[in-house]
Order: C-alpha cells, then structure tokens, then sequence
C-alpha cells in the first residue's frame, strides 16, 4: 500500500484555526450523542403511547396505531429526513415555512425529531410485542380488582412490558445513535460528517474514519455495559432473566 | 398546498427515475442481498463450528459491522476497495472501482453480519436429532449442512430474511451520501436541477412506501402460508 499516514494529523489545527482535528471530532461526537439522546426521548415517549394504542380493544385506536407504525417503517429514514427538512417548510403556510426555515439549528432540530419518529414505530412495535407476551391472567385480575383501563396499563401491564423488553430497547437505543449519521445529508455535522469533513481538508482518509470508529466502538460499549446492569437489576423474578 | 404544484416535473422524468435509477437500486438491493445470505451463512456457521478461533472471529466480525452507522461503513468501503482491489491484483496503483462495485461490496459486508444473526438463529432453531440423524446415516458435516441443517433453517428463516431484504432495499438510499444516482439520487439530480424539491421528494417518498407497504405485505401472507404446523 502506497499510501502515506500521518497519526499526528489529530493534533494539528483543523481549517476553522479555532483546534484541532481531535477536537473536531470530538464536536462530532458530542453532537452525535446529543442528537441520538434528543432522538430517543421523542421514540421512546411517541413509541410507548402508540405502542398501548396497538394493544387497546378499540379498533379505532389500534387501527391508527398501525397506520402510524406502517407510515414510518415503510420509507427509508433518508427520504424521511428529506420530507422533513425540504419539504415541510414549503408545503406549510408561507410564515411558518419562513420561520422554520430561519431556525437556528435546523439540522439538528429535523434530525432529532425526524430519527426520533422514524425509532418511535420500532419502539411502538417491540412495546406491543412486549404487552402481547404477558399472560391474559393479568389484564383480567386486574380488572377483577376494578381497576379502570388506565390503571391496568399504568400500575400493571407497563411496568412488567417495559422490564420484559428492555434488552431489545438496548439495541434500539444503538440503532437511534447510528441512525443519526443518516443526518450527514442534511447538513448536521456530527460524528460521521466531521470524519468526512476532516478527510477532504487533510486528505487522511483512513486516520479519520479509523478515529471515527473507534468513537463508535467506544459508544456502543458505554451503552451495552449500562445497560446490561440496568437489565440486571430490572429482570423479574421467575423468568428465565430473573433471578 | 397543490396549487402550484408541477405534476409534469415527473412525467417528464419517469424514464431517468425507474430505467436508471430503480434499475441501479434493484439490482444492488439483489446481489447485496444474495451476496449478504451467502457470507452471512457462512459467518453463521463459523459460529456454530464449535472451534474456538473461527467463532471468536466471525463473532467479532458481526459486533464489529453492527456496532457502525452504514454511512460510516459506506465512506470506509468507497475509499478502502480501491487498495484492496490494489493488493487483490498486485497493482502498482490504487485501482480504479466504479460506483456500482463499491455499493455492492459495501453493502454485501454489511448485510453479511445481519444476515448471519438471522441463518444463526434459524440454525439453532433446529431440533438436535436432525443433524444426530444424519449423521448416524453417514453424511458428512458438509452433506448434513447442505442436506438437512440449512434447508429447514432457510425456510424457518425466510419471511425475516425478506424482511431483512426490504430493510436493505430502503438502505441502499443511503448510497446518496457518495453522489450515485440511484433511485432517491436519481430524484434528488432532478429536483435540483429544476428546482422542484418538494414534487421529487414527496413522489420518492410515495414510491418507495408503495413498493415497501406491498412487498411486507406479500412476506405477511408467505409468513402464514409456510408456516409449518408442529
């Protein structure tokens, strides 16, 4: 291979003069992080009502439930990107268009919100499959015990659900972190689009996806090792996670 | 809102659209996904081998790939194939590798470590008599996986496998990133040469649902028709 390296390349001043290349990238990567947690409140909050809505008796409500769920799986998180951030602004009343296209943070606010209801079908699905894997026995001891259809989900199906499903929200939560580099094409530099950028001003092609990978490596242990101990302590007893 | 809206920015570019364009992400979405089955399987069972160093190794290989955003795996195949290609045939330069070639390989490397989560877990879904059987009946390891194992656990596996081929099949947009006019690159060139960005993106946007609403649907009624009774 004749192609030449440069480790030191990381600490030399980036274009802007204002670091250096580290620094860069650690810009990127404290936006990936901030994007994917802004993300993941929208998925997780969106996901778990549509989530219940699958599971409610009414047809209506469980018809729009898997509306929402087949409108936000069926288009590549891409072109959902796109609607987002070209389209919405112009097929909206001329004021709102102007004023949602002079917001500052623009990018980061349509990837946030865009990768957030693109995750939330996913969450909505593995929640769903999660209330459908409790026995029938507890939806009707609790309403035996006159709980209304709010209490049952609130003090009884939810809190098992959501400790039954939490090893599938951990990987979840790692495709909402990946999803985010998807927002390079609107502009958003985070950790990937602060690696390319660094690749055509220095030329150190492979220093910096290299720098760029270990980055996500590194997430991607923070977040399983979290995790798996809040699993630990969230499994229910009885089951095969359980104690 | 359709006021002023110009439907003919399409016609006029249906051809470019779904001859080029779709053509392009068709056949990547194809070969990626046989190419993805094919090493896929075989990481699968460089899992399931029993030797310690071939397990560790595609092991690694799958967290690896699935730990990175396909952009990031993207850049990195777009700039590392050319010396691949390099070292493969002995150049004396970085070889020259076309857009389609890059896709294809990037993407088949991908997928390979999704695919292979999935032939993993068809193959360990298999009752253990199957493959005791025939090994009693004299067939080699490789007759046994290509006899018995793989068939039953392809055909477990076959409506998550499209499923996983329609994930992908939204996953080539992605290619976007290196300026390739794909199906969503195709759309995207016109609308900004015309300057129609909402007509374009709204009618990609329609097509790739419509193509993906069918497609799941389709997996839906296979799902229930080859489901075997136990």
């Amino acid at each position: 291979m004749n192609y030449h390296w440069n480790w030191h390349i990381f600490f030399e001043p980036d274009p802007s003069g204002a670091g250096t290349y580290l620094d860069m990238l650690l810009a990127g990567l404290l936006l990936t992080i901030e994007t994917a947690l802004f993300a993941w409140v929208i998925a997780l909050v969106l996901g778990s009502i549509v989530g219940v809505l699958r599971t409610l008796p009414s047809k209506a409500a469980s018809w729009f439930g898997f509306a929402y769920v087949e409108f936000f799986r069926n288009m590549p998180l891409l072109v959902q990107l796109f609607l987002w951030f070209f389209v919405l602004p112009e097929i909206l009343p001329r004021a709102w268009g102007l004023w949602l296209k002079q917001l500052p943070h623009a990018a980061f606010y349509t990837a946030g919100i865009g990768v957030g209801l693109f995750m939330s079908a996913r969450v909505a699905e593995q929640l769903r499959a999660g209330i459908g894997s409790l026995p029938r026995g507890q939806k009707m001891a609790a309403t035996a015990l006159g709980l209304t259809t709010a209490q049952v989900y609130a003090y009884v199906l939810l809190p098992m659900a959501f400790r039954i499903i939490l090893p599938p929200l951990t990987s979840e939560f790692l495709s909402t972190i990946k999803n985010t580099a998807v927002a390079i094409t609107i502009g958003l530099m985070e950790l990937t689009g602060e690696a390319r950028s660094m690749q055509e001003f220095s030329f150190q092609v492979f220093e910096a996806f290299t720098a760029a990978t270990v980055m996500y490596l590194m997430i991607n242990v923070v977040v399983v090792t979290f995790m798996r101990l809040l699993e630990r302590a969230a499994a229910i007893p009885g089951y095969i996670a359980g104690k | 809102m359709f006021a002023n809206f110009d439907f003919d920015v399409i016609r006029r570019s249906l051809s470019y659209l779904f001859i080029d364009g779709m053509t392009f992400t068709l056949t990547l979405t194809a070969l990626a996904a046989l190419g993805g089955l094919i090493f896929g399987t075989l990481i699968a069972l460089m899992r399931l081998s029993g030797l310690a160093l071939l397990g560790r190794i595609a092991g690694l290989y799958v967290d690896f790939m699935r730990s990175l955003p396909l952009v990031l795996v993207i850049f990195w195949f777009y700039f590392l194939v050319p010396y691949i290609g390099q070292w493969l045939t002995g150049a004396s330069r970085p070889i020259h590798v076309g857009a389609f070639a890059s896709s294809l390989v990037t993407f088949i490397m991908f997928e390979a470590a999704y695919f292979s989560e999935i032939m993993r877990a068809g193959i360990q879904s298999i009752s253990k008599g199957q493959p005791a059987a025939a090994q009693a009946l004299g067939l080699t390891y490789s007759q046994t996986m290509r006899y018995v194992v793989l068939p039953q656990a392809f055909r477990n596996m076959l409506p998550v496998l499209l499923t996983q081929t329609i994930v992908l099949f939204q996953d080539t947009s992605l290619v976007y990133v290196l300026s390739i006019p794909d199906f969503l690159g195709a759309a995207s060139k016109v609308a900004q040469r015309d300057g129609r960005l909402v007509e374009m993106y709204l009618f990609a946007a329609l097509v790739y649902f419509t193509i993906s609403c069918f497609a799941s649907f389709g997996v839906r009624r296979l799902e229930a028709r080859i489901a075997i009774v136990r």
